[in-house]
């Protein structure tokens, strides 16, 4: 009897699930009349703003995993090293990003930053990819240094950071050689997440006026029927994509399997 | 000036003198361990040697250079941890050639020193297996080998075998030895373990409370040990009260019965002492040249192959002595009356 509920609450969460995602696929292949079709991904791709918002966004995306990566690694490792008391307060600060709005964010990126102000970054278009790169990373933190701070539990840091020192190694090396090696795994599986967090992103690029594959969504939304739900399923494609990397990145790892 | 040196090093956290005024000169090429109970700063110790911790006041140098300031990464010392502490990411080789790719050797000597150390350590063919495919033992073995390529000044090893099993850890223990006397290499090891430190050590420095209470070769620490402590930690030990005669002399009295110890005691006329006698000083029954007797009970017998150890009632106390096994000579059995005799001159004199 418990089974048969269970059962029952399963397949009624993967119907919520699924039934939204098979209905906006299946109309997503209506556009010809009478008849499934493609021609609605077809047009999403022969339109060059697809192309050219998506490989802005997946270059944004680069950037905020490598400042990601730079930002994170070393205050994980630091903070696991020396700091372990500091810990809850660095959690904290890392969730904050996910109890923010991202417009509040962008609003205070626009104050602080705007042409009249000391660092006028909103100035040039380089100046906003910047600025629109720590928003990313800003949101995408609470996952990354979460990833992490895992991966960096499963090794001893404080033993491997010793035995690097006696064997000569300075802070660089041990960072380059052996913790990040050592996380990549956890590493890859956040730059993943930043990674379809970035290219679904709408607020901040929209309002700090970048041409993001978030706000080509929306603007396609707003004018076509039959390509915004195309957009979607490739844009789950996406993610599935980077789901499905986190696990052939995990399970192919040599000396990771060990641990599992 | 020895070729290690550590002067006065004091150390202490919050309000913690975990090490206290500690001294100690190691010569080039020696083999010393620090021995002690857990929690008695061996470890701090090693870790003011290493780098790790800095000590409070007082100095360490090595082949006369003042090492005191120095980092841990440039001190060229080589360390081996109790967590093996192999870098999971790298290959066997890899984790060898670490400190060697860190000074810049250049790829062949490199690559003919790791050969060369897995040679040392008898696992030539193991050179592309990471380390989660190795056992302890084996994992412990290319830690040392990790540490020993870069040739570093002092080789340092906080309890490298407690983790592994009873076996590995004696075979590991002499191999370690072994290899420490053909490179000649100035080494400190710490462990807890009193049978460890002795089988393979040159000298032993024995720590209670973060003060060396006594450094001396084995056997000296053994036979003659300074402080209550260190004949208690060391071995094991029969104590048996005795009220002093005559201080002079050396006369003392056990459960009424007189006997010379034939060295002075220092200690008044009907004060107590304590008499440490090692187990292999008792015999059961009368001996020649054990001139002191007294009567016993057996109360428990331990068969261990080549020795056997009983426990025998004696004047209010159970005492051990060890007998080597004859098989001709089946052990006593529990409870029967017998005596146990000792020479006077085999008693280590206790303080109180
Ligand atoms: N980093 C530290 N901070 C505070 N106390 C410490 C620290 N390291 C060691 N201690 C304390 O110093 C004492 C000696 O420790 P340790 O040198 O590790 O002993 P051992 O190796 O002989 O077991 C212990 O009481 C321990 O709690
Ligand atoms: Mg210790």
């Amino acid at each position: 009897m418990k089974r048969l509920v269970a059962w029952a609450v399963l397949l009624l969460g993967c119907l919520y699930f699924l039934l939204p995602l098979i209905g906006m696929t299946e109309f997503s292949l209506k556009m010809r009349r009478g008849e499934y079709s493609f021609d609605a991904y077809a047009r999403v791709f022969e339109d060059p703003r697809f192309w050219e918002t998506f490989s802005y966004s997946l270059t944004l995306a680069a950037a905020t995993i490598v400042f990601g990566v730079l930002l994170v690694v070393p205050t994980a490792y630091w903070v696991r090293l020396k700091l372990p008391q500091a810990r809850p307060i660095i959690e904290f600060i890392t969730l904050l990003p996910l109890v923010i709005p991202a417009i509040v964010i962008v609003f205070g990126y626009i104050r602080l930053y705007n042409t009249s102000s000391f660092l006028p970054l909103t100035g040039s278009a380089l100046g906003t990819d910047i600025l629109l790169t720590m928003g990313y990373a800003t949101l995408a933190l609470p996952y990354m240094y979460r990833a992490v701070d895992t991966g960096l539990r499963t090794i001893d840091v404080a033993t491997l950071t010793e035995a690097a020192q006696s064997l000569g190694a300075g802070w660089f090396t041990i960072l380059a050689r052996i913790i990040l090696p050592n996380v990549l795994v956890a590493v890859l599986s956040g730059a993943f997440l930043t990674l379809a967090i970035v290219i679904g992103e709408f607020t901040m690029a929209a309002l700090l006026n970048r041409p993001a594959f978030g706000p080509f969504m929306q603007l396609l939304g707003a004018n076509r029927a039959y390509e915004p739900p195309a957009l979607a399923v490739i844009a789950f494609a996406i993610t599935w994509g980077c789901m499905g990397l986190i696990q052939l990145v995990t399970r192919f790892s040599k000396h990771e399997r060990a641990k599992a | 000036m020895a070729f290690l040196d550590l002067t006065n090093l004091e150390k202490i956290f919050g309000t913690n003198r975990v090490v206290k005024d500690f001294s100690l000169g190691i010569e080039k090429g020696e083999f010393v361990s620090l021995l002690g109970p857990s929690g008695c700063g061996k470890t701090t110790v090693l870790r003011m040697v290493a780098g790790f911790e800095m000590p409070t006041s007082g100095g360490i140098s090595i082949d006369g250079q003042d090492v005191t300031d120095q980092r841990a990464n440039q001190r060229n010392i080589g360390m081996m941890f109790q967590a093996y502490a192999l870098f999971p990411n790298m290959t066997v080789a890899d984790n060898v050639a670490f400190g060697l790719k860190v000074k810049g050797v250049p790829r062949a000597e490199r690559e003919a020193r790791v050969k060369e150390m897995l040679e040392l350590i008898g696992l030539p063919e193991l050179g592309t297996r990471f380390p989660f495919q190795l056992s302890g033992g084996q994992q412990q073995r290319v830690a040392l080998a990790r540490a020993l390529a870069p040739r570093p000044r002092v080789l340092l090893l906080d309890e490298p075998l407690s983790a592994l099993d009873a076996k590995v850890r004696v075979s590991l223990r002499n191999e370690i030895r072994d290899i420490q006397r053909e490179l000649g290499i100035t080494t400190i090891f710490v462990t807890h373990d009193q049978e460890e430190a002795m089988s393979i050590s040159d000298r032993i420095v024995v720590m209670n409370g973060g003060i060396a209470e006594q450094v001396g070769a084995p056997f000296e620490i053994y036979n003659n040990p300074n402080t209550r402590f260190v004949a208690g930690f060391v071995g094991t030990l029969n104590m048996l009260t005795a009220k002093v005669e005559d201080a002079a002399t050396g006369t003392v009295t056990v459960d009424g019965q007189p006997l010379r110890l034939g060295k002075p005691v220092t200690a008044a006329k009907g004060a107590t002492v304590t008499l440490a006698l090692r187990p292999e000083a008792i015999r059961l029954g009368r001996a020649e040249g054990r001139e002191v007797v007294l009567p016993a009970t057996v109360a428990e017998v331990n068969f261990l192959g080549s020795v056997i150890r009983i426990k025998a009632r004696v004047a209010g106390t159970v005492v051990a002595l060890d007998t080597f096994n004859r098989p001709d000579q089946p052990p006593p059995p529990l409870g029967s009356p017998t005596e146990i005799s000792f020479a006077a001159a085999d008693a280590i004199v206790l303080p109180d």
